[in-house]
């Protein structure tokens, strides 16, 4: 009980030193419609207590009048930075309810798709704590190397936001001819672009003095309130599923899961950084080896699943992304949830920044990379 | 003493730091003919969209004004917001039999997702995602489009 209370804010509880403060739902830093109640004295922060429900879509309720082909296409909608990853895992756990195996070729795509999304969402991510920070340079920086990618999901998925690529059986197209070129010459580029943005931010006094030994989270806070990917990587939680629990072609490439026990804003930053040099090394070791063959399977034209429960997680960009699927035997799901890693980590948000400044917790919510639609789905 | 040195050594590593990033920002600010972003609404003539963007949804027409939709409506089963309607009629042909064929194929630009679903669908490949992607229009009525073009009918030989 004692928990609840600590989150919720009633007016007869504030001291008259205290403000009561709305730091959204227009704030540019929340990137989205997100609303944080922020309990302040003077400048700093005694209490945040976040409100969502400004673009809340019922995406779970409108997939229950969805067949399952159609059912990807909304999740695309939901953390739009990661949209092959979503619908990676709404594909992954159809296929695995119907037991459908999906050739070599399609895990291949999958994976490399994926880093690639990684990467872009990254490079968003990268380019926005910096303007956050009040950096304007970092964002045409990180946008115009995620141009390239953009460009690469374009000419090989139609589309370069909401790709609805992977489909159930497969992915929508095959690789473009070009795909495989085209790829290649980002990662040559971008390597070489990756070490602009460190000198350009990773140094940088100002950010730094912001950054370093600012709201800690530990590894026990962060299991207990659940906080997946990056941002709990930073604090020690070895929470990643490509490698614990691998699925598409995981298995079939080395690389390190980025861990760090320290736990501030500067290492939420950093193993974001580090990851995307682990990105770039999974798709150099795929890229050349994609093997021959179809697409995608055969499916159904009415696909039905078995009745029972299916449940399916992925690595996201920002963490742990589940479905879960109630089927009752009939072309619409019975029920379906989505676990958005967004969620999670935002109620984490409260614990970790009382106590610091109203500044700092920009940059919190910044190594947070909150994206909204994910969590208010 | 040794604290007005770091003092004074914090200082200029700091400064340090800001160099190293301004170098970054120099470096392109004194080449800006390598870094031109697109002059978009200038270049629409050379622009390039790829072969698989998806724009719109439409229905090629030969040059005999035919399509290859027999109004079956599956894309419209498989869209999943409503996007697509499917108005069928029923022709007779010389020996008196009687055939269904498409009337009206209407689409709504407004609502369509770009999902790619509707096409994949399609037995007879009649519909296909177009590159055109400058949509906006003063009235969303002109959002709502009629695909199989006026006084056109289906190709011979077509069959569901
Ligand atoms: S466009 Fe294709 S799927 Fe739709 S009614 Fe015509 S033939 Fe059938
Ligand atoms: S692209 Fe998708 S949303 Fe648009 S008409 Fe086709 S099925 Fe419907």
């Amino acid at each position: 009980m004692d928990e609840l209370k600590e989150v919720m804010i009633t007016n007869d509880e504030i001291r008259t030193d205290e403000y009561l403060i709305n730091m959204g739902p227009q704030h540019p830093s929340t990137h989205g419609v997100l609303r944080l109640l922020v309990q302040l004295e003077g400048e700093i922060v005694h209490n945040v207590q976040p409100h969502i429900g400004y673009i809340h879509s019922g995406i779970e309720k409108m997939a229950e009048s969805l067949s399952y082909p159609q059912l990807g296409h909304l999740t695309d909608r939901m953390d739009y930075l990661s949209a092959i990853q979503n619908t990676e895992a709404v594909a992954l756990c159809v296929e695995n309810a119907l037991q459908v195996e999906v050739p070599e070729r399609v895990k291949y795509i999958r994976t490399i798709m994926a880093e690639l999304s990684r990467l872009a969402s990254h490079q968003l991510w990268w380019c926005v704590m910096g303007m956050d920070m009040g950096a304007l340079t970092t964002f045409f920086y990180g946008l115009r190397d995620r141009e390239d990618i953009l460009d690469i999901f374009e000419e090989t998925c139609g589309a370069r936001l909401t790709l609805n690529y992977n489909i159930p059986g497969g992915v929508m197209f095959d690789i473009h001819p070009n795909f495989q070129r085209d790829v290649k010459a980002f990662i040559q580029k971008f390597k070489t672009k990756l070490p602009e943005y460190e000198r350009l931010l990773s140094g940088n006094v100002i950010f730094t003095e912001r950054t370093k030994g600012v709201a800690y989270l530990t590894k026990e806070d962060a299991i207990a309130w659940g906080v997946t990917g990056p941002t709990a990587r930073a604090s020690g939680f070895a929470c990643d599923l490509r490698k614990h629990r691998p699925y598409s072609a995981y298995d079939k490439v080395q690389f390190k899961e980025i861990l760090s026990d320290v736990g501030d804003t500067y290492t939420r930053y950093q193993v974001r950084m580090a990851e995307m040099w682990e990105s770039i090394s999974i798709i150099e070791q795929l890229i050349d080896n994609i093997p021959e063959g179809d697409h995608a399977v055969k499916m159904k034209g009415v696909v039905k699943l078995p009745e029972g429960e299916f449940y399916q997680r992925v690595e996201t960009a920002r963490g742990e992304f589940g479905v879960f699927i109630v089927s009752d035997g009939k072309k619409n799901p019975y029920r379906v949830k989505f676990r958005s890693p967004g969620f999670s980590n935002l109620f984490a948000i409260n614990h970790i920044a009382k106590g610091w400044k109203i500044a700092d917790l920009v940059a919190i919510m910044s190594t947070f990379d909150l994206v909204i639609p994910d969590i208010d789905r | 003493m040794k604290a007005i040195y770091n003092y004074i050594k914090e200082i200029l590593q700091g400064i340090w730091t800001l160099l190293t990033g301004m170098r970054v920002t120099a470096k392109y600010f004194f080449t800006p003919w390598k870094h031109v972003t697109q002059q978009y609404p200038e270049n629409r003539d050379t622009l390039k969209i790829a072969d698989r963007f998806r724009g719109e949804v439409i229905m090629p027409h030969n040059e005999n004004n035919e399509h290859k939709c027999t109004g079956c409506g599956i894309c419209e089963i498989n869209c999943p917001n409503g996007s697509i309607e499917i108005i069928t009629k029923t022709l007779v042909n010389e020996e008196g039999k009687k055939k269904r064929a498409i009337d009206q194929h209407i689409y709504h630009l407004g609502m369509c997702t770009f999902c790619n679903l509707c096409i994949k669908a399609c037995p007879t490949g009649a519909i296909v995602m177009g590159q055109r992607f400058e949509h906006a229009v003063w009235d969303r009525t002109l959002l709502t489009k009629v695909l199989n073009q006026p006084g056109s009918k289906i190709m011979e030989g077509v069959k569901e």
